[in-house]
């Protein structure tokens, strides 16, 4: 988003505004976790903190619901068919592979 | 070979996904159908090598990658340099919020996002360099862990969190520009 004008302090209106309370995280560590939290790669105790932050946060849950989706949208617009003319090649490459290589 | 014969049974299933991932590597359909024919073939001579029970189709994503890399990269050889220094985190998210004040409407978002057409997203990931489109294809569209992509591209798993990282960060660029090109994003942030 633009750098002009003042800092963002609401936090219905940008990101990372919230201040992290004793043993919360904050929005920005959040932020920089998404990915790595839909990915189910972070430790338990990190998950744990991430899922907390998401439970009391509307603008990061709003971050996170988009992420998901995006990810979603990724994998199910990348679907090709395989051309029947290709299965019938490899399943023919294999056949003569194997024929030529048996004893 | 009892496990060659079992071959087929096993890894055809795979072949869709595999077609896939090797139009969006080729970005050609002739080269795709022969990295697959290839893939399959290099996969059926080694399957004596393959160890039952391990993961099949991170096998054989290894071979289709490396036979990409080896035989078809060359020919079109693009700069491996993506810059994704500018790019923020939620970048798409945020070129598609109508009015960022009104950031309790999320859902508008959402919607943004479906108008993206298969070929949109096609397109976003083809414009990718070749370490980031891999890292993006695996993680995203194939689902494979940090682990598993490690072992698929013989890579750290550093190396992989930071190309996926990356990766990911040039995605949203290149969607964002796709979806200026067709209107679903406004011009400029400036503009509002």
């Amino acid at each position: 988003m633009g750098h002009e004008g003042e800092e963002v302090s609401d936090q219905r209106t940008g990101l990372g505004a919230t201040e992290p309370l004793a043993g919360f995280v904050g929005c920005d560590e959040t932020i920089e976790r998404l990915y790595t939290y839909l990915d189910g790669e972070l430790t338990e105790q990190r998950r744990i903190e991430i899922a907390r932050h998401l439970d009391l946060c509307g603008p990061c849950v709003g971050a996170y619901g988009f992420e998901a989706e995006l990810r979603k949208l990724v994998a199910n617009r990348c679907q090709d068919r395989v051309p029947d003319a290709l299965r019938d090649r490899v399943a023919r490459a294999l056949r003569e592979e194997s024929a030529s290589g048996a004893e | 070979m009892a496990d060659r014969e079992q071959f087929s049974d096993l890894a055809m299933e795979y072949m869709s996904a595999l077609y896939s991932a090797a139009l969006r590597m080729t970005r050609n359909p002739a080269d795709a159908e022969d990295l697959v024919q290839e893939t399959y073939l290099k996969a059926y001579r080694a399957f004596g090598s393959f160890e039952a029970g391990t993961n099949l189709k991170a096998w054989l994503y290894r071979i289709l990658t490396n036979t990409y890399i080896n035989s078809y990269r060359a020919k079109k050889r693009r700069p491996e340099i993506a810059d994704v220094e500018d790019v923020e985190d939620l970048y798409l998210y945020h070129h598609l919020a109508g009015d960022p004040s009104a950031g309790l409407g999320r859902s508008a978002e959402d919607e943004a996002l479906d108008r993206f057409t298969d070929t949109d997203v096609k397109a976003a990931i083809e414009s990718l360099p070749d370490s980031f489109r891999m890292a993006v294809l695996l993680a995203d569209v194939e689902g494979f862990s940090y682990k598993e992509i490690a072992e698929i591209t013989d890579v750290p798993i550093g190396t992989v969190m930071s190309r996926i990282h990356r990766g990911r960060k040039a995605l949203q660029k290149a969607l964002v520009d796709v979806g200026r090109a067709r209107g679903l994003v406004g011009a400029s942030d400036e503009a509002r």
